[in-house]
């Protein structure tokens, strides 16, 4: 009877442990497989022409889309800027401070703004920074995305300054460090690599994002100049180009996509390296 | 470590007196207090003023529907008769069917990625994971009309009406015509979508797991597979419930990729494979083109009962989290 | 350390932001329009071109529907909008200052179908379109659709409708024509609007959605843009037109269409030319407005809006049918170019 436990015990271990490997390999198979349909329907139009360029009517071969990257990337500055340190310090409060009534309320109403539809996000912004002033702005896509990257950051940062062990922050409080000394040099280092995590996952997803742009930083066909006027971004472009009729915008789509993808990529590598680096000292 | 010791070290000087010095400590944690509050604080401000908005905003259908526009199943912008039943219907299913896809396939991958996979592996994995957050929704709804679409059409879908579809019960759930589009498919690229959310999350809360744990449990002669999911899992419960949430967010606010695979038809039918209608998408849909006032105000009334139902469903999620909570876990 | 490697790194990103800032083109005139999705190829090429010929000036067109562009025009966000259905008397008169309509181009809306077996173009009656969208007309073999189009041979097969999920101006060309031929359709479904209570059928975003929708569902109809089926060679029906015959859709048959009501145009242009008479007519066209205040303060930007009109109506129409728009007939033009005046 034993033996059969045993039995039991060990098969079971090695499905579920198989099938744990199958579920990973099938997300990155996903993965790949975007990957590589974007590459397939987008590589031809990836060119030195679509980094530099801005963009041509249909037909014109030639064009790129230089303002759309440098214009997410003005736009993911301005939501890092303005969202990463109110969700981080938010978290910090949450996890260091909270009283128990109070954090309840925050962590639910963090919940609920993390799941209002990012076009209500948008048209919110909207009512918010470009009707009182009557124009289109980066700065008012900025805030749009910065109220997105807020839960996620907030969530994240809570969660992982409580996984830090209990005896670090005592150790630091019997060496005499007061309170915000021990998390501003104890346990904020210790959970950076999961804070990082989540505010890298907060500002991926906000920057494939198109709603909440389309009424905020509207879009240009040329350089914005500034803050305060409309501005170009991929996902903004990848939606105009994807549903016109041409076939060169829809490959022009393909092609921002993998751009966009890249851009992230690259953003992500940065931001660990330099966190490893510092954590090497 | 030694470092931030040493500089805590050098923070105890000696000062005019005990008192003043326990006075400046107290001070500078009363500014981190507060300032830390404040920017909590701040989320709430945010909340309430989009509230406001959009209860202001949607004042016009408030009044002229009532409650009736929370069980009215026509919407109808010509003879301006707009109920909001289907779309809250539609909401709630897909994004059922996503978590039930998600979290199991996105827990079992976390796993895999924290316990089993060498650590530089699945470093890797887990970067390359994240990057499916950033794919637009645009490219995932063009996916979704090209690969799953078809794949739901012609394999999937008669696949499930004929072995599921006859199972008493559940088998009301996989009926009818099958054209590829609807529930069950945008509750599939809804899944793939919020997947990442719970991966990076709950692989990152598992590796925080005291090593005490697993090898205690191992002790005691468990499998490796008894130790991860009896003991390390529960360990990180509040993480992966984190995780959850925020997909189960991400998955009712997504407008884009469903409004491509959902087949949009304002209709309330009890089959996954039948074309429906979610909240989100249809604000995405008709918001940019809508012009007359009782259609806008009816659109963003919608975008109140969506929060409502995320207010429902959260806490819903909460009463399970502490119903459960007694199943051990980290000490809070 | 870590800090001085951070605030490298954070300088060269300010730094490089803030270089590209100053890069960018300063002085100028700069106008934002916002509307229609459907004009937008025309209207990128027609900036792009008057951009080069008269480098000063930036119009910064984006398309986020008809209604977002009646909006901001409203709101005063945009220096002008563009509209695929004009405004209706009603928001004429909530709007805060007169707003003026000049068409720009002509486009159409055709039925595009996928039927097992049948490779040909299919003819389809004012009443067999109104039938299978009111879904009264099920059956592809249904009597109104098969005396239409003898000898071919139409299965039996369910018809699945495929219709526009998203509010557009081709759908509002589509319920125009409908609520024209079909008093049923009127009734129960109502004028011609961006979205309406459709009766049956699945919902396609945008012209994509539609068309991927068709070309994958077997024995399924759907409507779409003349330019995009040209464009990607999709096969589109004939349609009868108000003197009974059945017209294939193209720019000649669209210009036809314009032409036909030119002489008995309103001086605000807000016309409907869906089902216009004349045999070489298609029924199913449209004019596209550009929506430009009466009023403009800023005199740099009214001469600007002013002078491009101009050019619009002259060399701009060379451009239409590279891209696959029907030019604007002459008696339109003439009678537009006078109406610049009323810019004030």
């Amino acid at each position: 009877m034993i033996a059969l436990r045993m039995f039991w015990r060990k098969s079971l271990n090695f499905v579920m442990l198989t099938l744990t490997g199958v579920a990973a390999l099938a997300v990155v198979s996903v993965l790949f497989l975007i990957l590589g349909y974007l590459l397939w329907n987008g590589g031809t139009s990836l060119s030195w022409n679509f980094f530099t360029q801005l963009p041509k009517p249909v037909g014109e071969t030639g064009g790129g889309m230089a303002n759309a990257i440098v214009g997410s990337l003005k736009l993911l500055f301005l939501a890092a800027v303005m969202g990463l340190p109110v969700g981080l310090l938010a978290g910090v409060y949450l996890a260091e401070f909270g009283g128990k009534t109070f954090s309840f309320v925050v962590r639910y109403t963090t919940d609920l703004l993390n799941g209002v539809p990012s076009i209500v996000i948008g048209i919110f912004a909207y009512s918010l920074v470009v009707l009182p002033v009557k124009h289109f702005s980066a700065l008012a896509g900025g805030v749009a995305l910065g109220i997105m990257v807020i839960p996620i950051t907030v969530r994240s940062t809570e969660e992982f300054l409580r996984a830090v062990p209990g005896n670090m922050r005592e150790a630091a409080m019997a060496l005499g460090a007061s309170r915000w000394k021990t998390i501003a040099t104890v346990v904020l280092p210790a959970a950076s690599g999961g804070i990082l995590t989540g505010m890298l996952l907060a500002l991926a997803r906000v920057a494939g994002e198109t709603a909440p742009l389309l009424f905020t930083a509207f879009g240009n066909r040329f350089w914005s100049q500034g803050w305060g006027q409309p501005i170009a971004s991929l996902p903004v472009m990848i939606y105009t180009y994807a549903v016109a009729p041409y076939d060169d915008w829809h490959r022009q789509a393909w092609a921002a996509g993998l751009v966009l993808l890249a851009l992230v990529l690259v953003s992500n590598l940065g931001a660990r390296f330099i966190l490893a680096r510092s954590k090497a000292v | 470590m030694s470092a931030a010791a040493t500089s805590i070290a050098h923070e105890v000087p000696p000062q005019a007196g005990p008192r003043a010095f326990l006075h400046r400590l107290r001070q500078g944690d009363q500014i981190a207090h507060l300032v830390t509050l404040t920017f909590a604080a701040l989320i709430l401000l945010l909340t309430s003023m989009l509230v406001y908005e959009l209860w202001m905003n949607s004042h016009l259908s408030r009044t002229a529907f009532g409650w009736n526009f929370f069980w009215t199943k026509v919407w109808d912008p010509n003879f301006d008769n707009f109920g909001a039943a289907p779309f809250i219907y539609g909401t709630i299913i897909t994004s059922t069917v996503a978590l039930v896809l998600a979290v199991p396939l996105g827990l079992a991958s976390a796993i895999f990625l924290s316990e089993l996979a060498p650590r530089n592996i699945s470093d890797v994995i887990s970067f390359l994971i994240d990057l499916l957050a950033a794919v637009p929704s645009v490219i995932y709804g063009l996916l979704g009309i090209f690969i799953v679409v078809p794949l739901m059409r012609t394999t999937l879908g008669p696949l499930l009406i004929n072995t599921l579809g006859n199972v008493p019960y559940i088998g009301v759930l996989f009926r009818g015509p099958n054209y590829g589009v609807g529930f069950l498919t945008a509750g599939i690229v809804l899944a793939i979508m919020v997947v990442p959310f719970i991966i990076s999350v709950s692989r990152e809360v598992l590796l925080t797991v005291p090593r005490e744990q697993r090898e205690a449990a191992m002790a005691l002669g468990a499998t490796r597979w008894e130790s991860t999911w009896k003991v390390v899992v529960p360990w990180a419960r509040t993480g992966i419930m984190g995780s959850v949430f925020l997909a189960l967010a991400r998955a009712l606010g997504e407008t884009m990729a469903v409004t491509m695979v959902i087949g949009n038809a304002a209709a309330i039918k009890a089959s996954l494979l039948a074309p429906g209608d979610t909240i989100a998408s249809t604000i995405a849909n008709q918001f940019t083109e809508a012009t007359g006032d009782l259609y806008l105000s009816s659109l963003i009334e919608l975008g109140l009962v969506l929060f409502l139902i995320t207010f429902i469903l959260n806490g819903l999620a909460r009463i399970l989290i502490v119903a459960t909570e007694r199943g051990g876990g980290r000490p809070a | 350390m870590k800090k001085t490697l951070l605030v490298v790194w954070l300088m060269a990103l300010t730094a490089a932001l803030t270089s590209v800032n100053a890069a960018a083109q300063g002085g100028g005139i700069k106008l934002n329009a916002a509307g229609a999705t459907f004009p937008t190829p025309i209207y990128t090429k027609w900036f792009d071109v008057y951009h080069t010929a008269h480098p000063d000036v930036e119009i910064n067109y984006q398309s986020i529907g008809s209604g977002g562009g009646i909006r901001q025009l409203q709101a005063g966000t945009v220096d002008f909008g563009a509209s695929d259905g004009p405004m209706s008397d009603d928001q004429l008169a909530q709007s805060k200052f007169k707003i003026l309509h000049f068409p720009t181009v002509l486009g159409a809306v055709v039925p595009t179908y996928n039927i097992a077996g049948v490779s040909g173009d299919l003819n389809f009656t004012q009443k067999a379109l109104a039938g299978i969208y009111l879904g009264s007309i099920t059956k592809w073999n249904d009597p109104e659709i098969a005396k239409a189009n003898p000898g071919v041979n139409l299965p039996g097969a369910d018809i699945v409708v495929v219709h526009r999920s998203d509010g557009s101006g081709t759908s509002y060309i589509w319920t125009d024509f409908l609520s024209k031929v079909s008093d049923d359709w009127k009734n129960k479904v109502g004028k011609a609007n961006t979205s309406v209570n459709w009766p049956t059928g699945l919902g396609g975003k945008g012209n994509e959605g539609v068309t991927g929708l068709v070309k994958q569902t077997p024995n399924s109809i759907g409507y779409i843009e003349l330019i995009y089926a040209i464009q990607n060679k999709i096969a589109y029906g004939n349609v009868q037109n108000a003197a009974g015959k059945f017209v294939k859709a193209d720019l000649a048959s669209v210009t036809a269409a314009a032409a036909a009501d030119a002489k008995s145009i309103p001086d605000d242009f807000r016309v409907s030319i869906t089902n216009a008479a004349g045999p070489k007519v298609y029924p199913i066209s449209s004019f596209t407005w550009l929506l430009i205040p009466a009023q403009i303060q800023d005199t740099a930007k009214r001469d600007a809006i002013k002078a491009f009109l101009k050019w619009m109506l002259s060399d701009g129409q060379k451009y239409n049918e590279a891209l696959s728009y029907a030019q604007l007939p002459k008696d339109v033009i003439s009678k537009e170019s006078k109406a610049i005046s009323l810019i004030q």
